[in-house]
């Protein structure tokens, strides 16, 4: 067999690896967590602790 | 699991707002620059020449300029209203705050297309280079490129999951290399180390303007692609340390390293490549700088712009999905989009959902679509996108006047820039028409077909009252 028959073979492995790490992580950070915790993000934190501190 | 226990009693959250897991703020000027020039580079390998098959080697040098004018302005303009309204989703948060919802929604879609098209479009171009190299290294057979489109998104993305900064920090490490790649091949290949092989008024005698000044207007379509993604520094605004200096600082030093490797590569390669040749991007010079470090007789040199050239399509299709994460992310924290895509992995600080979800819909464009159709709808998206920054910028000076709100930078001559924007956007818009009139109606019919959708169903479900967070002053005249 060929190097690049070979490098296509892991370029698949490789790939499937990457995405299953995601996914089992996904899936285990989801079951961890609370929805209000992984979503609390609110935008403008730095400016309103700016604000915080003239004050 | 995380290392500390974020939902611990004594931890009061991140900020003031509430927020418990929020977007990691680590990055520097230098992150910026790579997150701008990263996305941009890849326009100097490969793509700019189509606009010398529109009009010739000076048509392309016009549209050159006349683009680097169009995104100087909007380099300066971002500039100064990211530094104010620093965060997540860009110029979708600048829309949201300063124009209106509908706006901001249509704005938030064009980010994310316009970056999830191109990054499909690296993908395939990475697939591409790399079957090059096989058969540069004597492969015989015909190499399948799909494992190496897949193996890169999924690498890229599996990068942006795991943390901003190691991402921003590999796209700033290989921009560099691409970029110094090609100030090398104008050092060698000019005269200024060694001889110089430059033929410039040999390849253009006779050849000035072969399709008069409608081709120039023409060339302006694929003059953007010297330029096209300097705008996504503002995407980093969340996870910066000092939004006020690095994102004017960044973007700023981004747009000028681009005009310089934008000049030079017209430069090198309209010296080398006969127009005809350049201008061909299919059965031509698909990668230009390659084909001319070819022309140079160096192996050095071949290697070293092959190695740029893949570097620069990996750091574009990096700082897109960086990009369109953080669009519809920010799109889903303020429940524009379902409010799920507003999740942050409490370890790694990413928007890991948004990431996640937008994998497959590059995938489904990179293996599915033809590329030519997946750059024009990335450049149309991308162009709705520059004509909102003119009247963005009005509104915001109007309503928020320099002494009312700080800004970390004041771009000058306003409104200059936004009027000299507005008009280059509707001489692109023509040029567009001329060679993708179908492709543009289509798309502004689909904006208007989704806006109706938001209008008269999805803006119920909006957060109306938190989504404005800015502890600015009441808007003049409200």
């Amino acid at each position: 067999m060929e190097t690049w028959q070979l490098l296509e073979y892991a370029a698949w492995g490789v790939s499937a690896l990457l995405g299953l790490f995601m996914v089992i992580d996904w899936l285990k950070t989801d079951t961890t967590y609370s929805e209000d915790v992984l979503t609390s993000s609110r935008e403008g934190e730095l400016e309103a602790m700016t604000e915080e501190h003239k004050i | 699991m995380a290392n500390t226990d974020i939902t611990s009693k004594e931890m009061d959250g991140m900020g003031p707002h509430g927020t418990v897991v929020g977007l990691l703020r680590v990055l520097g000027p230098a992150h910026v620059w790579a997150l701008g020039v990263g996305i941009v580079l890849v326009g100097e390998y490969m793509g700019w020449n189509f606009a010398v098959g529109k009009g010739g080697a000076y048509a392309a040098l016009i549209a050159c300029w006349f683009a680097g004018i169009l995104y100087t302005c909007v380099a300066m303009i971002d500039s100064e209203v990211t530094s104010t309204v620093a965060a997540a989703g860009g110029q979708y948060t600048q829309a949201k705050h300063i124009v209106g919802p509908l706006m901001a929604f249509n704005v938030g879609l064009y980010l994310t297309f316009a970056y999830t098209m191109l990054e499909a479009a690296n993908a395939i171009t990475a697939g591409y280079l790399i079957s090059v190299v096989a058969s540069m290294t004597g492969y015989a057979g015909e190499l399948d490129q799909r494992p190496f489109i897949i193996m890169v998104i999924m690498f890229l993305a599996w990068l942006n999951y795991r943390g901003v900064l190691a991402t921003l920090t590999f796209n700033l490490v290989i921009t560099a290399i691409a970029f110094v790649a090609i100030i090398v091949l104008f050092l060698s290949t000019s005269g200024i180390l060694g001889g110089g092989i430059m033929q410039h008024a040999a390849l253009m005698e006779g050849h000035e303007l072969p399709y008069g000044w409608i081709g120039v207007l023409a060339a302006m379509h694929f003059g953007l692609w010297y330029y096209l993604g300097i705008e996504g520094t503002t995407q980093a605004a969340e996870e910066v340390r000092s939004p006020a200096r690095a994102l004017p600082f960044g973007t700023l030093a981004g747009i000028m390293t681009l005009l310089i490797a934008a000049t030079l590569t017209w430069y090198v390669c309209s010296g080398i490549l006969p127009w005809e040749y350049l201008g061909d991007g299919v059965d031509g010079a698909v990668a230009p700088l390659f084909s001319a470090a070819q022309l140079s007789g160096s192996n050095a040199l071949v290697w070293l712009l092959g190695i740029g050239t893949l570097f620069a399509t990996l750091a574009s299709a990096n700082g897109c999905i960086n990009d369109a994460s953080r669009a519809w992310f920010a799109m889903g924290r303020d429940k524009y989009l379902p409010g799920w895509f507003g999740a942050v992995h409490p370890k790694y600080r990413t928007p890991y959902r948004s990431i996640i979800f937008l994998v497959p819909i590059a995938l489904i464009f990179a293996l599915g679509a033809p590329l030519d159709q997946v750059i024009t709808f990335s450049i149309l998206s991308g162009l709705l996108e520059y004509t909102f920054m003119p009247l963005n910028v009005i509104l915001f000076r109007k309503k928020w006047p320099l002494n009312s709100i700080k800004r970390g930078y004041e771009h000058p001559f306003h409104p200059l820039p936004a009027i000299v924007l507005l008009c280059l956007c509707g001489i692109t818009f023509f040029a567009v028409f001329l060679g993708y009139g179908t492709q543009l109606i289509a798309m502004i019919g689909f904006y208007i077909v989704v806006s109706l959708w938001f209008h008269f169903w999805r803006y119920r479900f909006v957060n109306r009252g938190t989504q404005f967070t800015m502890p600015w002053p009441k808007p003049q005249g409200y």
